[in-house]
């Protein structure tokens, strides 16, 4: 058991060393210029120093634990994070709503589902124009496009969830008696919350990808701006490390997102239904 | 002593025949039961009448498409037959309703719910409290001895352990009638058997009417008070059957046997028929 495990995470740690090493053989042989390919050391390095707080610490103007977290990556983290949170509460708040109605109500899907699939192709990047016109700069014009991003996600997999809830599990409510209200609160919200989770899943993803296109554009703090930023100044290692955070904090997400599914489906078969 | 004395040669056994203490519970009365299909009609049910009585343990019996689980249904309130009538107590059936509890052939509990949960559901809707639906959940995983299973969901229950819960749901509402579609029909032959001797001490107990669709004869014969056998379509009744052996039965005694043959013969006709119209549609088509 436990050594199969580690030789699990032998073979998955073997491609990203070979790679790390190849990379970092390139640049110390001078075969790349560190302008356009810095070393992975010189990327750690960077990445320290871009964690680590700025100033020295000095217990009468802070706590230490202010201090620790006052370095530039924990704020741009924590400034994208609180835009992606703030985005997908809105985007998800308006489409679960919405999907559930779709869903259980024939005539409002006929109404509004045209409009929904004529907007639905249009990718949150698109909006960018008419956010900033809308908004002007700032947090709002951001968390307007990721609630955009969010939305399509969340309320199709709602739509769907709710269209496919297994007739006989409304037969038998509707056997033990249960109103139309109960049916919806206790068996097709729960029925449904498989393909919500799942839309609610794929709606993080979509945000976290359009916060970082956001921050280019409207604000000028988060990891999406910062990494712009660093282009400016050609420092192509903070740009790396950016990149970087960004993938371990969106990994994060999933891993958290996926084990709160899997919390709250534990009733469900999983592969097998 | 005659064994099986069929109350009537035609196919809708007359009141008269019924007619002695038993108080009626369940009327179906002129019901026909037509299904629209592409290119035109499917009778499922014809001229069905039939009286069942308080108490009655009666076995719908026949091959598939036969319109046992269509009357079944229309007793449940699912579908309204396409004309006639149905009531229960009296009462004409308009919807389904906790006063006829139904158990499914693929159990549909909740797969959210625990198995208490499941159980507690329908006690939830009549609007009990907490404290009233306590232990008559408990008295109901004790009675069908789920009491170590109460926090499990049902996707790690085996099959005749999710029909106990579905059937103790159902007990749960103390409806007067219970509906069984093929309720033991994907289940293992010995579990079967235990199912079906928990049903019967449970219905002996509980002095329920009800009404069990099942394609199986053995199944029929083991259980039953009255086995009615319905035609392939269009589904009337062909025979009404009161099955008249000491209970527990000996599904090995010749009794039993003789009764088997009996109501072979008049299923297998309908199965032949089945078969005939099912071949001759797919060689049409």
């Amino acid at each position: 058991m436990n050594i199969s495990r580690f030789k699990a995470l032998g073979e998955g740690l073997l491609v990203p060393v070979a790679v790390l090493l190849l990379w970092q053989v390139a640049c110390s042989a001078g075969w790349v210029n560190p302008m356009v390919l810095p070393s992975p050391a010189a990327v750690a390095a960077r990445w320290w120093s871009y964690l680590a707080p700025l100033e020295a610490y000095d217990p009468a103007t802070e706590s230490w634990i202010a201090w620790i977290f006052s370095g530039e990556l924990i704020h741009d983290s924590l400034a994208s994070l609180s835009r992606v949170v703030m985005g997908f509460a809105v985007g998800a708040g308006l489409a679960l709503p919405l999907g559930l109605f779709m869903g259980t109500s024939d005539s409002i899907y006929r109404y509004v589902n045209p409009l929904m699939q004529l907007l639905r192709p249009i990718p949150p990047i698109a909006y960018i124009p008419l956010s900033i016109l809308w908004f002007g700069l700032g947090n709002a014009p951001a968390v307007f496009l990721i609630a955009i991003g969010a939305f399509f996600p969340v309320l199709m997999n709602t739509i769907a969830g709710v269209r496919h809830v297994d007739s006989i599990y409304i037969r038998a409510a509707r056997s033990l008696g249960a109103s139309r209200l109960t049916i919806f609160r206790r068996v097709i919200l729960p029925a449904a919350t498989p393909y919500i989770l799942s839309g609610a899943r794929i709606g993080i993803g979509t945000a976290f990808i359009v916060v970082i296109v956001a921050e280019m554009i409207a604000v000028n703090n988060g990891l999406g701006f910062r990494i712009l930023e660093a282009r400016e100044y050609f420092w192509s290692d903070k740009i790396i490390a950016g990149m970087l955070t960004i993938g371990l904090i969106g990994l994060a997400i999933d891993l958290a997102v996926s084990r709160l599914n899997n919390h709250l489906l534990r009733w469900h078969r999983g592969l097998e239904s | 002593m005659p064994i099986a004395a069929p109350l009537a040669a035609s196919p809708a056994p007359s009141a008269a025949a019924l007619a002695d203490a038993a108080r009626p519970h369940i009327v179906v009365s002129g019901v026909d039961k037509r299904f629209v299909i592409p290119g035109g009609e499917i009778v499922a049910l014809k001229d069905i009448d039939l009286t069942i009585n308080e108490g009655e343990f009666v076995c719908l019996l026949g091959p598939s498409g036969c319109g046992k689980s269509t009357l079944l249904n229309a007793i449940a309130g699912f579908s309204a037959p396409t004309t006639g009538t149905i009531t229960v107590d009296g009462r004409a059936v308009k919807d389904p309703g906790p006063d006829r509890g139904m158990v499914f052939q693929e159990y549909a509990l909740f797969p959210w719910m625990t198995v208490a949960q499941n159980i507690a559901f329908g006690l939830e809707i009549k609007g009990m409290s907490r404290a009233q639906i306590e232990p008559k959940v408990n008295e109901l995983l004790a009675m069908l001895k789920l009491a170590e299973f109460r926090d499990r969901f049902p996707k790690d229950l085996s099959g005749g352990m999710r029909q106990r819960v579905a059937i103790a749901r159902v007990l749960a509402l103390d409806s007067p009638v219970m509906l069984m579609d093929e309720p033991f029909g994907a289940l293992d032959a010995l579990t079967r058997r235990s199912l079906q001797d928990e049903l019967i001490r449970i219905w002996s107990a509980t002095g329920k009417t009800i009404v069990f669709v099942t394609h199986s004869i053995e199944e029929s014969i083991y259980l039953a008070d009255r086995i009615v056998v319905l035609t392939y379509r269009p589904g009337t009744i062909k025979r009404d059957i009161k099955v008249e052996l000491p209970r527990p039965r000996d599904s090995a005694s010749t009794a039993f046997n003789e009764l088997k043959r009996e109501l072979s013969a008049l299923v297998t006709a309908e199965q032949h028929r089945f078969e005939e119209v099912e071949v001759k549609g797919l060689t049409t088509d």
